[in-house]
């Protein structure tokens, strides 16, 4: 075990993936709670026609990356929660960045590896820069998160409710997007675009199974992630295998876990009851 | 109790853009006493919600709540709003939900006064008898158990006015009457304005002090027995409105949906 942290390369992964499954965590219960999960993942994917976009342009892809998710969230946040169609409408420009993210792959030449991780992520490949870049981002997303906390819990559940009680709740769905789009960002440096789900979702999807207590779901969620992560980085030290696919294969497995005890849980709760009352 | 009406409209409007709901609408609701609002669907009852809200500003003529001008987010005035009933598969505790009745308006998270908070939040939700499913997830409750919720959340800010926006359709009829027996009840005990819109009177018959009827474009307020008559709504709306009583005295009002749906027929 102690071999693990005579890396630097794996040092600066254990420290960039903490940071981010945090934050993942955090913004992942609102997610759920929003029913915003795909506005999620098509965050990611327009974001990857930045990145791609930046590389051609010779920028630094992570900028092209945050420009494009946070044009896309704060896009999205204006549709508001409740709009029919909405994910419609995503699906679609989804579609389109996809498509420009392939034509800016073919401008430039030799640049697969770097499209391969952006798409599955390169938390190996992490930079002592990378990693207070990392810390700088994780802490103003936290910060925010913690700073709308309470009116975003109250919109995400009664949007009519809220705004009646004064609450923006237009501003704090595209301020909640606009959050999201940093997280993703970061995200994406673990995962990549496609895997982001397994951060993000996943873990508070499983957490709103075991609790409904909006502040100890929060908390489930970031311990999931967390784990998620350095078992995942773990696993891949000693293994010839990427870190992606053991991230997403544990939080796979821990929801399906999950899935299937559940109804075996409810059911012995049921027959106690019936017990009781019998 | 002063003198002074909860809510006062005088040669009030309400509209969106150039199209107007109802005009020249006057009526004073008597502090402590409970009002329905009745009329068919579509006649403007929501756009009344949202002039005492202060969502919505008049079109012309004057409101006042409790002496002032509507405004957003008024701490004085609890609300449950329409078609709320939530989602199977959302995750949030009634407890925590009632909470945000205290401070979800609020920014950041809660860090002082949390016991305060606590108790508060823990006496509404008994004033409800709402204790034993409080702590469960909310998306799973039954109808009327939500609704015991939304009612909890609405009081637990100690407000003046209580604004129920047809809390009761998603409800079968024992239910009807156990909500309104306890709004009520917890209005009285509290001495609360209550305004309550409803498709259907006859719940209320037994509790309410005024009717306010909004259909055609007008608004118009009495107390039950004189305004739900046929003579009284024919000339309101002048137009043929029946009133049926039934052996067990419930009303059936005939003639205001028709005309509704057939503005120019």
């Amino acid at each position: 075990m102690g071999d693990l942290f005579r890396y630097e390369f794996m040092v600066h992964a254990f420290e960039a993936g903490t940071i981010i499954a945090i934050v993942a965590g955090a913004i992942g219960y609102f997610v759920v709670l929003r029913g915003s999960a795909f506005a999620a993942h098509a965050l990611s994917h327009i974001g990857f026609a930045g990145a791609t976009g930046a590389v051609v342009l010779a920028l630094n892809p992570i900028v092209g990356l945050l420009a494009f998710t946070l044009g896309a969230g704060v896009a999205i946040g204006a549709l508001g929660n409740r709009l029919r169609g909405r994910d419609v409408t995503i699906g679609i420009v989804l579609a389109w960045t996809l498509g420009l993210g392939v034509l800016f792959i073919s401008l430039y030449r030799g640049y697969a590896t770097e499209a391969y991780a952006l798409l599955f992520g390169e938390i190996l490949g992490i930079s002592s820069t990378d990693v207070v870049v990392t810390l700088v981002a994780g802490v103003i997303t936290l910060v925010a998160i913690i700073a709308v906390y309470r009116p975003l819990l109250f919109s995400s559940v009664d949007e009519n409710l809220a705004a009646a009680r004064g609450v923006p709740v237009t501003a704090l769905s595209i301020g909640f997007m606009a959050i999201l789009a940093v997280a993703v960002t970061e995200a994406v440096q673990v995962v990549g675009v496609l895997l982001i789900f397994a951060l993000i979702v996943t873990p508070a999807a499983i957490a709103v199974r075991f609790t409904s207590r909006p502040a100890l779901a929060i908390g489930i969620g970031i311990v999931l992630a967390l784990a998620f992560t350095w078992f995942g980085l773990t696993i891949a030290f000693y293994s010839p295998h990427p870190v992606s696919f053991f991230i997403t294969s544990l939080a796979f497995a821990t929801y399906v876990a999950v899935r299937i005890v559940e109804p075996i849980r409810a059911r012995a709760t049921k027959a106690t009851a019936q017990k009781a009352t019998a | 109790m002063t003198d002074q009406p909860a809510i006062a409209a005088r040669g009030l409007s309400a509209g969106y853009g150039s199209r107007r709901i109802w005009t020249d609408a006057n009526f004073a609701i008597e502090a402590g006493s409970f009002t329905a609002i009745l009329g068919p669907n579509g006649s403007g009852k929501s756009t009344l919600v949202r002039l005492i809200l202060g969502l919505l500003a008049p079109a012309a003529g004057h409101i006042e709540v409790l002496g002032e001008q509507p405004r957003r987010g008024n701490p004085r005035i609890g609300y449950v709003p329409q078609g709320s009933y939530f989602d199977p598969e959302l995750s949030v505790r009634g407890r925590d939900f009632v909470g945000l009745g205290v401070d979800g308006h609020r920014w950041g998270v809660r860090i002082t006064g949390t016991a305060k908070a606590n108790a508060a939040i823990a006496a509404s939700i008994q004033s409800v008898d709402a204790t034993g499913y409080a702590d469960r997830n909310l998306g799973r409750l039954s109808g009327g158990e939500q609704q015991r919720l939304l009612l909890a959340q609405a009081l637990v800010g100690v407000p003046e006015i209580l604004l129920l926006d047809e809390p009761l359709s998603n409800l079968d009829v024992r239910n009807q009457q156990s909500m309104v027996q306890l709004i009520s009840d917890v209005a009285r005990r509290r001495q609360l304005t209550v305004l309550l819109i409803a498709h259907d009177v006859n719940p209320l018959l037994k509790h309410i002090d005024h009717v306010l009827y909004v259909a055609q474009g007008r608004l118009a307020m009495g107390k039950p027995d004189e305004i739900i008559t046929s003579e009284s709504l024919s000339r309101i709306y002048s137009s043929p409105v029946e009133v049926l009583r039934d052996s067990q005295g419930r009303v059936f009002v005939v003639g205001l949906e028709e005309e509704v749906s057939h503005p120019h027929g």
